[in-house]
C-alpha cells in the first residue's frame, strides 16, 4: 500500500508540470491573486512605514501567510504592543481557520500524513472559498488544492514584497491619507463578514468594548478582550433565537 | 515574534485537517468561532477611527471619523476591497481639505 503510494507520488513528481488537477488549481487562483495584489501592496507599504525593513516585511509574508494577522501585527507593532499580545492576537485572528480547515478535511481525507502540513499551510479564507465551490469534481483533490493554494501564496508574497521594496526606495511619506488605508480595509472586510443581524450586534458590541478597554487597560489587550467577549455574546444571542 | 506568529498560524490550519477528519466540533464552539472574524475586525476598526493618543477623539476635525461614513456606504454597496479602499482614501483627502 505504502509502496503503491510512493510510486504514485514519484510519478506525480515527474508529471508535476502537466498534471491537470494542479494546473486547474493554479488557474483558479488567478482571481485570488487579483484580490491579494492591492492588499499585499498596502500591507508592504504600511509595514515599511511603521518601521519594519522590507526584508522583515517580506519574511512575514513568506512564513506567516495570513493577511489579516499580518496587518493586525504591524498595527500592534506600531502601537508598541507586547510580543505576547501580538502572538495571542494572531492566534485569535487565525482561529477561524479551524472551521475552514475542519470542513475542508471532508474533501482531503486518507492522504499520507506528510501532505497535511503543506495543505494546511495553504488554507486561507480565499483558497477555502474557491476550493469549496470547485473541489468536488476534481480527481486529485489534494493536488488541486496545492495548485490553488501555492499559486495564491506566491501572489501574496510577491505583492507584499513589491509594496515593501517600493516604499523603501520611493518615500510615500507617512501619515496623511495612508493612515486611512487600514481602517478602510477593516471596514470592507467587516462588511463582507457580516451576513446576519446577530453579527451586526456582535460587531457593535465588540467595537464598544474595544474602545472601553483601550481607555482603561494598556498595551493593545483591548482587541483580544473585546473579541473574545463579543463572540460569547454571539453565542448567547444564537442560543436565544 | 515572527516565529511565534508562524506557530499560531500553523496550528489552527493544520491540526484540524490532520486530526479531525470527519469528527464534528461541539456546536457552541463552532458558533463562537463563527463570530470571531466580525468581532476582531470591529475591535480593530473602532479604536483606529475613534481614538487619538489613547483618548476619545469625537470631533468634526477627526478626519478618519468623517471619512468612515461614506467609506462604510461604499463598502456596503460594492463589497469590494479595492473600491472601498480607494474610495476611502478620496473621502479622507476631501475631508482633510475641508477641515
Amino acid at each position: 500500500m505504502s509502496q503503491r503510494e510512493e510510486n504514485i507520488i514519484n510519478k506525480n513528481f515527474t508529471k508535476k508540470f502537466n498534471d491537470s488537477s494542479l494546473k486547474a488549481g493554479s488557474k483558479d487562483a488567478l482571481p485570488i491573486i487579483l484580490g491579494y495584489l492591492p492588499i499585499g501592496l498596502a500591507y508592504g507599504m504600511l509595514a515599511v512605514n511603521k518601521g519594519l525593513t522590507p526584508l522583515q516585511t517580506t519574511a512575514m509574508s513568506v512564513f506567516v501567510f495570513a493577511g489579516s494577522s499580518q496587518l493586525v501585527a504591524i498595527e500592534m507593532i506600531a502601537a508598541e504592543a507586547a510580543v505576547v499580545a501580538i502572538v495571542i492576537m494572531t492566534f485569535l485572528v487565525n482561529l477561524r481557520h479551524l472551521l475552514l480547515s475542519a470542513s475542508l478535511s471532508l474533501h482531503l481525507r486518507n492522504l499520507p500524513l506528510y501532505y497535511y502540513p503543506f495543505l494546511g499551510f495553504l488554507v486561507t479564507d480565499e483558497s477555502f472559498a474557491v476550493a469549496m465551490s470547485k473541489i468536488e469534481n476534481k480527481k486529485k483533490k489534494q493536488r488541486y488544492f496545492i495548485g490553488l493554494g501555492f499559486t495564491a501564496y506566491l501572489g501574496w508574497v510577491f505583492s507584499s514584497a513589491v509594496g515593501a521594496f517600493l516604499t523603501e526606495f520611493i518615500n510615500f511619506g507617512s501619515g496623511g491619507a495612508l493612515d486611512f488605508v487600514l481602517p478602510a480595509m477593516f471596514v470592507v472586510l467587516l462588511v463582507m463578514q457580516i451576513s446576519s443581524r446577530s453579527e451586526i450586534m456582535v460587531a457593535i458590541f465588540s467595537a464598544l468594548l474595544s474602545i472601553f478597554f483601550a481607555l482603561t487597560i494598556d498595551g493593545s489587550w483591548n482587541i483580544i478582550l473585546a473579541t473574545v467577549l463579543a463572540a460569547f455574546l454571539g453565542v448567547y444571542i444564537s442560543g436565544n433565537s | 515574534m515572527i516565529f511565534g506568529m508562524v506557530v499560531v498560524t500553523f496550528i489552527p490550519r493544520v491540526l484540524p485537517l490532520a486530526l479531525l477528519g470527519n469528527k464534528e466540533l461541539p456546536e457552541s464552539v463552532v458558533i463562537w468561532l463563527s463570530y470571531i472574524p466580525a468581532a476582531v475586525l470591529a475591535a480593530l476598526l473602532a479604536p483606529s477611527i475613534l481614538l487619538k493618543n489613547s483618548s476619545l477623539y469625537l470631533s468634526l476635525e477627526n478626519t478618519a471619523l468623517i471619512a468612515f461614513f461614506p467609506t462604510l456606504l461604499v463598502a456596503c454597496k460594492t463589497k469590494n476591497i479595492f473600491y472601498t479602499v480607494s474610495g476611502g482614501l478620496i473621502f479622507y483627502l476631501i475631508a482633510s481639505a475641508l477641515v
